[in-house]
């Protein structure tokens, strides 16, 4: 039987390139579908009923919803390529800690300082160095989170690099200087075609982020 | 000195101190547990879990592992070869789980902490509902997941056995407080039959506090300080 796999996404997600990566390590072909989030679709909304979120990855009709819940997903249906998870239960659970720390601390910050201005968006500011700082700390002298090889955390992390610029503008703050040890770890990610591949470009996002507090908030 | 020891440290009113209790009553692996005083936190505790200084921790020949779902994986890779999987093998199978318990510690648990902590009849009866749509959401993911069997899991209970049926007991208080049923064989036949076979099972039994004694400590916890 044909495999089909399809990916409803919005290309600036952060959490919808964690999978698009997963798929890109893996080779797997996939359909990307570029959800309107204004206007979801019935595709969607049946999908993934109870969230309404993307990214949904459907395979053989078959709904996952979370991100890293696809990316373990994908890493156990197609195993030989590249692995995601390391093979010690002890590794293991160290990967998915921090995964989830970063699902945990990050979805407030981010939202803060994507729609927030005045006090709000400093708070979440606040709240978002303090990620950098736990993260460029656990990442030390390592290569990549889990050690040599590139795996869970860094693809839950890597897809928020692209936001950086965005969030040092709209919030008036340093990243790239402040963090050098992370900003070589990104280059080092961008080295991988998966990564290169999906990651959209800083300005890019900047752009409509930007448009979107013009629109929205009023702010230039 | 690193032993094969393991170590959990938490409190007895805790439901996720619970889940990797009743992981390791799985899988017959004995383990010290060390009781939190209520209030205040460990040296241990703040050294292995510095990120957020919360239990259950498991120490495993003197490392640390945090987050109770992910103690309970872990559990389940390291004594793999002692009694049944607490995970499907299938991948979707397991990503359905994985699924329902994020929702469960993300959207269902809060609503219901959410109610004994509600001011007023009407915010009551609001997050009563949101709670009672949760829960009906759950009894379908039972028989979906389920399939004629006992658990979640299966015949064995398993990851998302666990990640809810920790709530059981502090549901029941809640129920209590809010003179209200949400769990029953009315609404929730599977579920109803199936919680009484989760508190039953001899993993869960030992761990599980009694209604009464939860009670009491929850008043002592959520008692308004006086004006």
């Amino acid at each position: 039987m044909a495999e089909e796999v399809i990916l409803l996404d919005y290309w600036a997600s952060m959490f919808g390139m964690r999978t698009r990566i997963a798929l890109e390590e893996k080779g797997v072909k996939y359909e990307y579908r570029e959800e309107d989030l204004s206007n979801k679709s019935s595709l969607l909304l049946e999908m993934n009923p109870i969230h309404k979120k993307i990214p949904v990855l459907i395979h053989n009709g078959k709904p996952i919803c979370e991100s890293i819940v696809q990316v373990e997903y994908i890493d156990q249906v197609w195993p030989g390529t590249n692995p995601i998870l390391p093979s010690d239960p002890y590794q293991r659970a160290q990967a998915r800690f921090w995964s989830d720390y970063i699902d945990k601390k990050t979805s407030g910050p981010c939202k803060g300082l994507h729609r927030e201005t005045g006090k709000k968006q400093e708070a979440a500011k606040m709240e978002f160095i303090e990620v950098l700082k736990t993260l460029d700390s656990e990442l030390g002298d390592k290569s990549f989170f889990g050690g040599n090889e590139f795996g869970l955390v860094d693809i839950a992390f890597i897809g928020f690099y692209s936001w950086f610029r965005t969030y040092e503008v709209i919030a008036n703050f340093s990243i790239v200087a402040e963090y050098p040890k992370l900003i070589a770890w990104a280059e080092r990610c961008l080295k991988r075609e998966s990564v290169a591949k999906v990651l959209p470009d800083s300005d890019k996002v900047l752009k409509s982020v930007s448009d979107y507090r013009k629109k929205i908030l009023g702010i230039n | 000195m690193a032993s094969d020891e393991v170590k959990v440290i938490g409190a007895w009113a805790s439901p996720f101190v619970m889940r990797p209790r009743i992981a390791l009553n799985l899988k017959s692996v004995s383990y010290e547990f060390l009781q939190e005083t209520f209030g205040s936190k460990s040296e241990l505790l703040l050294k292995s879990n510095p990120v957020h200084k919360k239990i259950p921790v498991l120490i495993h020949a003197d490392k640390p592992v945090c987050e109770s779902n992910i103690i309970v994986e872990y559990v389940d890779e390291t004594w793999s070869t002692s009694g049944p999987s607490m995970l499907p093998s299938n991948p979707y199978d397991r990503a359905i789980a994985r699924f329902w318990a994020a929702y469960i510690d993300e959207k269902w648990f809060p609503s219901l902490k959410s109610i004994l902590q509600a001011e007023g009849e009407e915010e009551k009866k609001a997050v009563l509902a949101q709670v009672e749509e949760g829960t009906a959401l759950l009894e379908k993911a039972f028989i979906d997941c389920s399939k004629g069997k006992p658990f979640f899991n299966g015949e064995h209970v398993g990851y998302l056995d666990i990640a809810f049926g920790c709530f059981l007991g502090w549901l029941r208080v809640t129920e209590l407080a809010a003179g209200h049923k949400v769990l029953d064989e009315a609404k929730t036949p599977s579920l109803s039959k199936w919680a009484e076979q989760f508190c039953n099972d001899p993993a869960v039994k030992p761990v599980m506090p009694d209604t009464a004694t939860l009670a009491e400590f929850a008043k002592k916890i959520f008692a308004k300080p006086a004006a």
